[in-house]
């Protein structure tokens, strides 16, 4: 049963037909796998649907990327995908990854699924890369030693778009949270952001989800009546934030608000490791190749896949193993960098193994800015300006 | 002789000793920090308005007079522009804008200088420019997104780097039609070719890796990983080394071209600038070969590279997020087209100050210089 419900499919190595130079003889095969939920469809807005390929799609271009370098250097990369049905057992399908070989795992899971699979694999010397739980605690208390963290935290994510708001001298902020626990840890971020940058939440205000679809014929009609008595009767404030991760109302709020305010965080102007609109520095080849390929554009998890798939190929490439302990060690010491069209070098932390990035700061349409903003220093890199830097650092890895 | 003078016609209303009009003066301080308020001063010729050109020329009259014609044309793509811009590098002035194909960035002046080629990735195409009528006059079939392209040192093939399907095209320029494709890796943009025309070198952004192609068989005869996004590659003039700037990785890797091993890296330090800012791209050598000059991206400078001990001797402030290099012919002057400040920087080389900035189209890119 299980094994019908987890859709399976063992991606080949893809090798160009083309006159190539010969492989060499000691030539390497790396297999990964790809863990992954099934995200939910309570999107607010359609555009936002996750694709039946959602996550596994930047994998694989990642892997033809590494295919590509792999023609010249003998390696062959490929990737096998376990798409979880809702409620099957993470473990279960990780440790079956493992058994057939995948001992490198891109894993889009939420945060205690993916510790449980972490704990679950240790035994089996696996190495992790999250691409998709933003929890700081994954990175601070809960830190582990066989999981490298893509995607930034909630924290880096609030801090990018602060540092933005305060540029812009916008350091009043009306802050309104969704009732999820999800919700109520973003609002935390906020809150240490405002503090961080020397910004102010002028009053906190919660929109409680009163469950139901998100998707109505006539929901335009109520939402514009609904918001403005949320948003009512505020002390004065330049900005409206949102922290409503589980898709409640965050992007109501946009041009219905009581005050006309501009809105930041889950609407209106929103913090992200990547967006189908981007295409600074690159970025539009990069667009261009995901969209051929599956006619979608490449959302944030896609994204955070297709860097995780590169640092495998990249690791591989340049100490001509996959074995994941050298991964690691070369992956989080001084040697690593990556180009994720973002404009800078990525590269880890070696405190938390979480991945340096700078956070777009988009509108769906735009990217509207990109931080760290200019001025806003450290004396190590700019990108430890964003999220939780070493000297705060809980993380004590193992 | 004359070069003396002409550096003279610069430097004079800058210095601030007498010269005729205080005005001038006061307005040879830089106009804006091309870094914002956190930068250090901007070189004191940096951003040089036009008017201070027409001061010096009254004040060094005599010298502009002693000085007989030696100008050559500078041809800059203006990557958001969608246009060519034409700097008199006598007068030091942009004299004349053409409307080109969408996104143009690589371009090359054909050896007898009567033919400009430009790439116009968007259009899919590399547009054929006649330098006297500057009009467009037939196109070169490259692969899709050309970005870069290199002249054979006969100036008979033209090798594309074709960024959307990670093919280098060979082009013949005389029928111009397409004599032969090679596969490379991941996004190709770099290209150089050897004194000898015997190698060509393309470099891979997304693989990392400097492809060595031999233009007889067409065949990959070397891979060589260097660090991330390699955008540019030069050969030494004496063909003794290969180097490759890589934007993300922050590197310069000196290449062997013989043993296809990368002997040095050459690495970059600011005081003030994170090492994420400092992005080596284009590349252009000393006709001698003794120096080296690295456009350095967002780092808003240029390395000036001693070839021989590798060591840096200075760093020039020029405009913002500095792309490509090119040297007049006379090797008097060093171009630089600065992405984001829409200017060129005009370096002088016996100096290596920076005398003046020019105005140019939006997001200059590529820069190639043609005697007139």
């Amino acid at each position: 049963m299980t094994a019908r419900m987890t859709k399976r499919c063992a991606i080949g190595a893809l090798i160009a037909a083309l006159s190539l130079p010969p492989a060499s003889a000691d030539s390497l095969r790396v297999k990964f796998g790809v863990l992954r939920q099934t995200h939910s469809s309570e999107t607010l807005s359609i555009l936002d649907l996750p694709a039946e390929d959602d996550t596994l799609a930047g994998a694989l271009v990642g892997a033809e990327d590494d295919n590509t370098t792999g023609r010249f250097t003998g390696q062959s990369f490929a990737a096998a995908d376990a798409k979880l049905a809702p409620g099957e057992d993470a473990v279960a399908a990780a440790t079956r990854l493992v058994d057939e070989g995948a001992s490198l795992l891109i894993v889009d899971l939420p945060a205690e699924e993916l510790l449980r699979v972490s704990d679950a694999l240790k035994p089996r010397g696996a190495l992790l890369f999250n691409v998709s739980a933003p929890d700081d605690s994954l990175r601070e208390e809960s830190c582990r030693a066989n999981v490298i963290h893509v995607a930034p935290t909630r924290s880096m994510l609030a801090d990018g778009l602060a540092q933005y708001l305060v540029w812009k001298q916008w350091r009043r902020w009306l802050l309104i949270k969704g009732s999820h626990p999800a919700d109520e840890r973003l609002a935390a971020a906020y809150r240490a952001s405002a503090k961080k940058f020397g910004a102010r939440i002028v009053d906190e205000r919660v929109y409680v989800d009163t469950e139901g679809g998100r998707r109505s014929d006539s929901g335009s009609v109520q939402t514009q009546r609904l918001i403005p008595p949320l948003t009512q009767n505020a002390p004065a404030y330049d900005v409206l934030i949102a922290a409503d991760e589980s898709e409640v109302f965050g992007e109501y709020l946009p041009y219905r608000s009581f005050d006309p305010r501009p809105v930041a965080g889950s609407g209106g102007l929103r913090p992200a490791s990547w967006d189908a609109a981007h295409e600074q520095w690159g970025a539009t080849q990069l667009q261009n190749r995901f969209f051929r390929q599956f006619r979608r554009g490449m959302n944030a998890r896609d994204h955070q896949a297709w860097i995780a798939a590169r640092m495998i190929g990249e690791a591989t490439t340049r100490i001509g193993s996959a074995e994941p302990t050298a991964l690691r060690g070369f992956l989080t010491g001084p040697e690593f960098s990556i180009a994720a069209f973002k404009g800078v070098r990525l590269s880890v932390r070696p405190w938390n193994q979480q991945l340096r990035q700078p956070i777009l700061l988009t509108d769906g349409r735009m990217t509207v800015s990109v931080s760290p903003q200019e001025g806003f220093l450290h004396q190590t890199t700019e990108l430890d300006t964003l999220g939780v830097d070493k000297p705060e650092t809980k993380c004590r890895l193992q | 002789m004359k070069t003396r003078n002409r550096d003279a016609l610069f430097l004079l209303p800058r210095a601030g000793e007498g010269g005729p009009a205080k005005r001038g003066r006061m307005r040879a301080r830089p106009l804006a920090s091309p870094e914002g308020p956190s930068s250090d001063p901007a070189a004191p010729g940096h951003l040089l308005p036009f008017g201070e050109k027409g001061r010096a020329l009254v004040f060094g009259f005599a010298l502009l007079l002693a000085s007989p014609a030696h100008a050559f044309l500078a041809y800059v793509t203006n990557e958001k522009g969608n246009s060519v811009t034409v700097i008199d590098t006598d007068k030091m002035t942009a004299v004349k804008t053409v409307k080109v194909g969408r996104r143009p960035r690589g371009v090359e002046i054909s050896k007898d200088g009567a033919e400009l080629y430009v790439c116009a990735g968007d259009d899919d195409t590399i547009q054929v420019i006649d330098t006297k009528t500057l009009q467009v006059t037939g196109n070169l079939p490259s692969g899709p997104d050309p970005e870069l392209m290199i002249l054979s040192p006969d100036g008979k093939t033209v090798y594309v780097s074709n960024e959307n399907d990670n093919l280098v095209t060979l082009i013949d320029t005389q029928s111009k039609r397409r004599i032969g494709d090679v596969p490379v890796g991941v996004e190709p943009e770099g290209m150089a070719v050897s004194p000898d025309g015997r190698i060509i070198v393309n470099t891979s952004e997304t693989t990392n890796m400097a492809h060595l192609i031999d233009t007889q068989t067409k065949a990959i005869i070397a891979n060589v990983l260097v660090d991330a996004r390699p955008r540019f590659a030069a050969f030494k003039p004496d063909a003794s080394e290969l180097w490759v700037s890589s934007e993300i990785g922050g590197t310069v890797s000196v290449i062997d071209p013989a043993s296809h091993k990368v002997t040095e890296k050459i690495r970059f330090e600011i005081p003030g600038l994170s090492k994420e800012a400092i992005q080596p791209i284009g590349i252009s050598f000393s006709g001698d070969g003794k120096r080296a000059y690295v456009a350095l991206g967002p780092a808003n400078r240029v390395a000036v590279i001693d070839t021989a001990t590798k060591k840096i001797e200075k760093y020039l402030l020029v405009g913002q997020r500095v792309w490509h290099l090119a040297f007049t012919p006379d090797e008097k002057y060093l171009l630089t087209a600065n992405g984001v400040s829409n200017d060129v920087s005009v370096i002088d080389v016996a100096s290596l100050k920076v005398l003046k900035s020019i105005p140019v189209g939006a997001f200059p890119w590529g820069i190639a210089v043609a005697p007139k």
